[in-house]
């Protein structure tokens, strides 16, 4: 006890936080330096970095995805990769009825939204005041019913969707398509949007303090339950931006192509924290060019990209279960 | 005259465990009012069952409206903030942030709010961009008072206000509280386990014992009243 109110113990903590907060400073500034002398070396390695910056978007918008839903209820959504691909499918349908590729992808964002609002109030609401677990065995049912629907609709045939960037340009004599410049602007500037929504708007801080703290922010006068449904509509549209996004760099439409994003969008989300925003887009970014990379100069393992995800995982919640941006639990007494 | 808040009959429950047996009590529209006992007597739960974050039944009228099977968020809109015990302050926020929060459910801008705020809590100004849990247990517990303050109530609910705070700041903290009522005609109703402060304060007070009134009066009544003294005054 003497130890934990002595002000030293303190100061050591303290310091012993600001050290891994410098030490995972030093890591990223690290692993930016690496690709960046990587890229000015050789093209092919700017090139697999530019597309794996790109898919990797892509993971960190559907990590973004579990991590608001995980800070808000403490539920990991195992139907968020299968939700992002129905919602494609959407995109795709409208598509083939007459829409041009952005009034498609507009009209899917604003879809994805009611039907992620829409499955929290009728799904998910009966269940989260019983326990986080039961949320949870629905949430997996709820990928099977997905699956099940989109198979039931459009079949389990291989189907093609056009990317709305073709060709390509040349910086600095690296060959940079525009599929994965457009792709990760687009993503990009999508997480951009939600950060600015909750960081800047009224309906954001209260979203923030439904999901810090529920019962305080009901008495400020809040309205807990809507914002928790506001936040599985969110959630939702940040999939479907990553899963319009993503399928074009997959080259075909099935209904399985999300689940191994969504595998990825899990080791990105623990490695930056889980309740992390910005650490579930780093960590997204960091696993796409990672797993390119070495998918790129390793071609023989590109069948343990997997099952390499679920080693980081593994790795992460044995080294440092926190992740890169995680907080430790402090309460003060 | 009616009482701006009206409790008849009012039982709360957790669970199985029934905390109120049937209360009945008022706040005066402009008025300080106490409530006393020993721990478990249901104070706080008293509070609880007119910001509607425990199961209720019976009679709660407030300013003539019912407030029956309206949830805190509801409640809160109607005018009653509700400072519960442990501050109830968002520490991952910001010092701005929990005050805006405070005004969440008043429209437009809350700048001129906040500038009357500031006039009670200067230091708050100073820190707003400061996140709330840097600050001390004290600041905190004035932040809460703050923010409820920035919600414009005409009822306000106070837990423990004094709890785990230097004596300094407890009497600063009940000083701001006797200003808003007098300057504002803010109405308060305050738990406190610190009689003496409750009683300084309040125009009228109840004594809860085992989740019934067992007392009521003005204050200079249960000041008066022997088993107060003993129990809540020690002398």
């Amino acid at each position: 006890m003497e130890t934990l109110t002595s002000p030293l113990a303190g100061l050591r903590a303290r310091g012993i936080a600001l050290g891994g907060a410098i030490t995972v400073y030093l890591l990223l500034g690290g692993g930016a330096v690496f690709l960046l002398v990587g890229c000015l070396q050789s093209t092919r390695f700017a090139q697999l970095t530019v597309s794996g910056l790109a898919v990797g978007a892509a993971y960190g918008s559907l990590a973004l995805a579990l991590v608001l839903i995980y800070r808000a209820t403490h539920v990991i959504n195992f139907a968020q990769g299968e939700l992002a691909m129905a919602t494609t499918y959407i995109a795709y349908q409208l598509i083939q009825w007459g829409l041009s590729y952005w009034e498609a992808f507009a009209a899917t964002l604003a879809i994805a939204f009611v039907l992620g609002t829409a499955l929290e109030l009728v799904v998910i609401r009966p269940v989260q005041h019983r326990s986080v677990i039961a949320a949870v065995i629905v949430s997996v049912g709820l990928f099977i019913l997905i699956d099940g629907v989109v198979n039931w609709i459009w079949g389990g045939g291989i189907r093609f969707m056009q990317s709305p960037f073709s060709g390509s340009y040349d910086l600095g004599g690296v060959n940079i398509q525009h599929l994965y410049a457009g792709m990760l602007g687009v993503v990009l500037g999508c997480v951009l949007l939600v950060w600015a929504l909750f960081r800047f708007t009224k309906l954001g801080l209260g979203m923030r303090a439904a999901a810090l703290r529920p019962a305080a922010a009901a008495l400020a006068g809040v309205r807990v339950d809507w914002m928790l449904a506001l936040g599985w509509g969110l959630a939702a549209v940040l999939g479907a931006v990553a899963g319009m996004m993503y399928e074009p760099s997959q080259l075909l439409l099935t209904p399985t192509f999300m689940q191994e994003a969504l595998v990825y969008a899990f080791a990105a989300a623990v490695l930056g924290g889980l309740e992390s925003p910005g650490g579930a887009v780093v960590g997204g970014l960091a696993i796409g060019v990672f797993l390119n990379l070495l998918a790129g100069y390793l071609p023989q393992v590109v069948s343990l990209e997997v099952p390499f995800a679920f080693a980081v995982l593994l790795a992460i919640l044995l080294v440092k279960p926190s992740g890169l941006f995680g907080r430790r639990e402090v309460s003060r007494v | 005259m009616t009482a701006l808040l009206e409790l008849q009959d009012v039982e709360a429950r957790y669970g199985p465990v029934r905390a109120l047996h049937g209360i009945s009590l008022a706040v005066e529209e402009g008025t300080i009012v106490a409530v006393l006992g020993p721990n478990g007597a249901g104070k706080t739960t008293t509070l609880r069952a007119v910001s509607g974050t425990v199961r209720r039944s019976g009679k709660i009228t407030f300013a003539g409206r019912s407030l029956g099977r309206l949830g805190p968020a509801a409640v809160a809109r109607l005018g009653i903030a509700h400072v519960p015990e442990g501050r109830g302050t968002f520490s991952e926020l910001t010092v701005w942030e929990n005050l805006r929060l405070g005004g969440y459910t008043r429209r437009g801008s809350i700048e001129p709010e906040l500038e009357r705020v500031f006039t009670y809590f200067p230091f708050l100004s100073e820190r707003r961009r400061q996140h709330a849990g840097t600050l001390s247990g004290g600041e905190q517990q004035m932040l809460a008072l703050a923010r409820a303050f920035v919600q414009r109530p005409r009822l306000l609910l106070l837990d423990e206000p004094s709890l785990g705070l230097a004596p300094v700041l407890v009497a600063e903290l009940f000083r701001i509280v006797r200003e808003l009522n007098e300057k504002e005609g803010l109405s308060v109703l305050i738990v406190e386990q610190n009689a003496h402060l409750a009683l300084q304060a309040a125009q009228n007070g109840f004594v809860l014992e085992a989740g019934k009134i067992a007392l009521a009066g003005t204050s200079e009544e249960l000041r008066a009243d022997d088993s107060v003294r003993r129990s809540y005054l020690g002398y």
